[in-house]
């Protein structure tokens, strides 16, 4: 992103947030399993789960290809 | 602490858990470190105002799209879309596309090659100081309140869906901002605004997806709302505006198309400086052009997550939401109808991954609203009127300091709008005021080059006195709803539409007018700032995939697609 400065890339910061965020979600999905939250509609589906996964694929691309490398 | 205050909460839409408020309070961690680090980069004015104008076309395109992406625009139109339904997906098609493509195409080029630091700053360039300061005296004045109201409207938000007290919110949020805002300037405005734009999609993403499966897709969803409200129609665009009496907005399509879509969406898109200054950080004049049309295909899949909820509200909630004037205690507002989806699909971490999305987008806006005010006082009025020649440590110092003196001025705003809630509504009206005329005065001195120096201050003067009036007048004596909306059923957000309309009509006309008999500026002093006199980069060079216009064009088609799907 930076030519003037060698700033970390926004995009790194996005990766991280989106990478813990996957996986707090993914665990609470995977804790509250068989005791799905009163109230929330369609808990068979399994949302955190999946999304939490989701977030954590997407994350981990984006830690990957924006790491923070120093140059040679 | 934040628990300890969520621990107290009285009768709240939403309940958290323990992940929900570590979430929240990893978000809160995170933008505070990543101001931190920002703080070494932005040592020069155009570091700190501007990012080092060095943004990728990508970056400032998000940050330009998050900037109007704001937890109150969410809620306020997730309410909109309960309330008149579909319709209000205008505000997100054609009330932005078109704006949108043609600032990134026609307008941005002139900003851009001027080198200029403001929308104001502009003006100067191109007629003098007497418009820039008029329009630099009245934007910074309105952002900052604009600001305070934003703070309290979020304190009020999280103390009804959180139970949060206002006091916690208004403090935590200000303090946050001010301290990573003052020390890494636009680009900790921008770095958030990226953060925030990934937070809101993937927060809110899910209430659509799990909206559709449970109502059996888009076709399950309008025969539940037709099921609950028969003979209402909420699933058509442009159908009921044959006649303003014929929909709950009260608007005719001549409003939505003209007033909307060629007035207050271009004054708003094109001359508001909090949205122009994101894409002013672009690294050079092809990811100038390139950011506002990357930002338009985002904007037009926004109505997935704010419009379509608001349309589910309708087909699954087993209870009719009412409008905020009228609500009774235990009753739900249509602003509520976003927390409400959010609550009947999101279990715990879901949930506080929705409500950082919400924070984020408050904090966002208030970090819009005071990096865009430091620019302007510091490049707009205390260079030019209280310290010229200072070195450029000290503007970005300025701007440190205009950061911090904004958020309080803002908090001081926050409680006199908790005394005096009626001022909330004239705030909010004092920006459309400004922007509708401003978009004539800008592109008229963009596109003309005789128009003169006098002619663009007594039109965007003029703009503005026709603005006001048409406001004060149908506030105050509903009869004049029918004179300058064509129908007395037009509701507030028709009545804004032609207000708009008026005023810019108005602003051209006085400086058509203004021009005839006044100097036009000499050539020389226009090079670089209107179109008969400007060397845009050619692109002749450059493959038709990486041109800007062959994209507008496509974010156009995409448009004009999606009105006949949804008409």
């Amino acid at each position: 992103m930076s030519e003037k400065h060698s700033i970390i890339p926004v995009w790194f910061f996005v990766g991280l947030l989106l990478l813990i965020y996957g996986v707090l979600i993914l665990g609470s999905g995977l804790v509250n399993w068989s005791h799905p939250p009163e109230g929330v509609e369609l808990t068979n589906l399994h949302a955190p789960v999946w999304w939490g996964g989701l977030l954590i694929v997407l994350g981990v691309i984006y830690c990957a290809k924006y790491y923070p490398r120093s140059e040679m | 602490m934040i628990a300890m205050m969520a621990l107290n909460a009285p009768s709240t839409l939403v309940h958290l858990s323990g992940v929900d408020l570590a979430i929240i309070a990893i978000y809160f961690l995170l933008v505070l470190a990543i101001g931190f680090y920002l703080k070494k980069f932005a040592k020069t004015g155009e570091d700190f105002f501007l990012a080092g104008r060095e943004m990728t076309a990508w970056v400032a395109g998000l940050a330009f799209v998050s900037a109007n992406l704001g937890s109150l625009e969410l809620l306020g139109w997730a309410g909109n879309a309960y309330q008149y339904g579909i319709m209000a997906a205008h505000w997100y098609w054609i009330g932005a596309i078109p704006a949108m493509v043609f600032l990134g195409i026609v307008m941005m080029p002139f900003y851009y090659i001027s080198k200029t630091h403001s929308v104001p700053g502009y003006l100067k360039l191109r007629y003098g100081t007497e418009a820039s300061a008029l329009s630099a005296v009245t934007f910074a004045f309105m952002t900052i309140l604009m600001s305070g109201v934003n703070m309290y409207a979020m304190a009020v938000v999280m103390e009804v869906v959180l139970g949060w007290n206002l006091h916690f919110s208004i403090i935590v949020s200000s303090l946050t901002v001010g301290v990573y805002v003052a020390a890494g300037g636009l680009f900790s405005a921008i770095f958030n605004e990226v953060l925030q734009f990934f937070l809101i999609w993937f927060g809110a993403l899910l209430i659509p997806i799990l909206g559709l499966i449970e109502t059996g897709g888009w076709s399950g969803m309008v025969a539940r709302i037709h099921q609950n409200f028969p003979g209402a129609n909420f699933t058509h665009m442009w159908g009921p505006m044959s006649s303003a009496s014929n929909n709950p907005m009260g608007v005719h399509w001549i409003a939505i198309v003209f007033g909307l879509g060629a007035v207050q969406s271009m004054g708003y898109w094109t001359t508001d400086f909090l949205v122009v200054q994101r894409v002013l950080s672009a690294k050079d004049v092809r990811s100038a052009k390139l950011a506002p049309i990357i930002g338009s295909f985002f904007k037009m899949a926004v109505p997935l997550i704010v419009i379509l909820p608001g349309l589910l509200g309708r087909a699954v909630l087993p209870f009719h939401l009412v409008p905020g004037n009228v609500a009774q205690p235990g009753q739900f507002k249509y602003d509520d109808v976003l927390p409400l989806m959010l609550a009947r699909y999101c279990g715990p971490g879901l949930m506080g991954l929705g409500i950082t999305a919400l924070v984020a987008g408050f904090m966002a806006g208030m970090a819009g609203n005071v990096s865009a005010f430091a620019t302007v006082w510091t490049y707009d009025l205390y260079r030019p009127y209280l310290r010229k020649d200072a070195p450029d440590a000290h503007y970005v110092s300025m701007g440190r300091w205009c950061t911090i003196i904004g958020l309080l001025v803002s908090i001081g705003t926050a409680y006199l709008v908790q005394y005096n809630k009626s001022m909330m509504d004239y705030v909010q009206a004092l920006f459309g005021f400004f922007i509708a005329p401003l978009f004539g005065t800008v592109v008229l001195g963009m596109l003309w080059k005789r128009v003169s120096r006098m002619a663009g201050f007594w039109g965007l003067l003029a703009g503005v006195v026709t603005s006001v009036t048409a406001f004060l007048l149908m506030k105050f004596d509903p009869s004049w709803v029918k004179v300058f909306a064509f129908s007395p059923s037009a509701q507030p957000l028709a009545q804004a539409m032609w207000q708009a309309l008026w005023a810019c009509v108005t602003c051209v006309v006085v400086t058509v007018l203004a021009t005839m008999v006044t100097k036009p500026k000499p050539d020389e002093e226009l090079r670089g700032l209107v179109y008969a006199l400007t060397e845009v980069p050619s692109e002749e060079h450059t493959s038709w995939l990486h041109r800007p216009v062959v994209w507008g064009g496509v974010a156009l088609a995409i448009l004009v697609v999606l009105q006949i799907i949804f008409w």
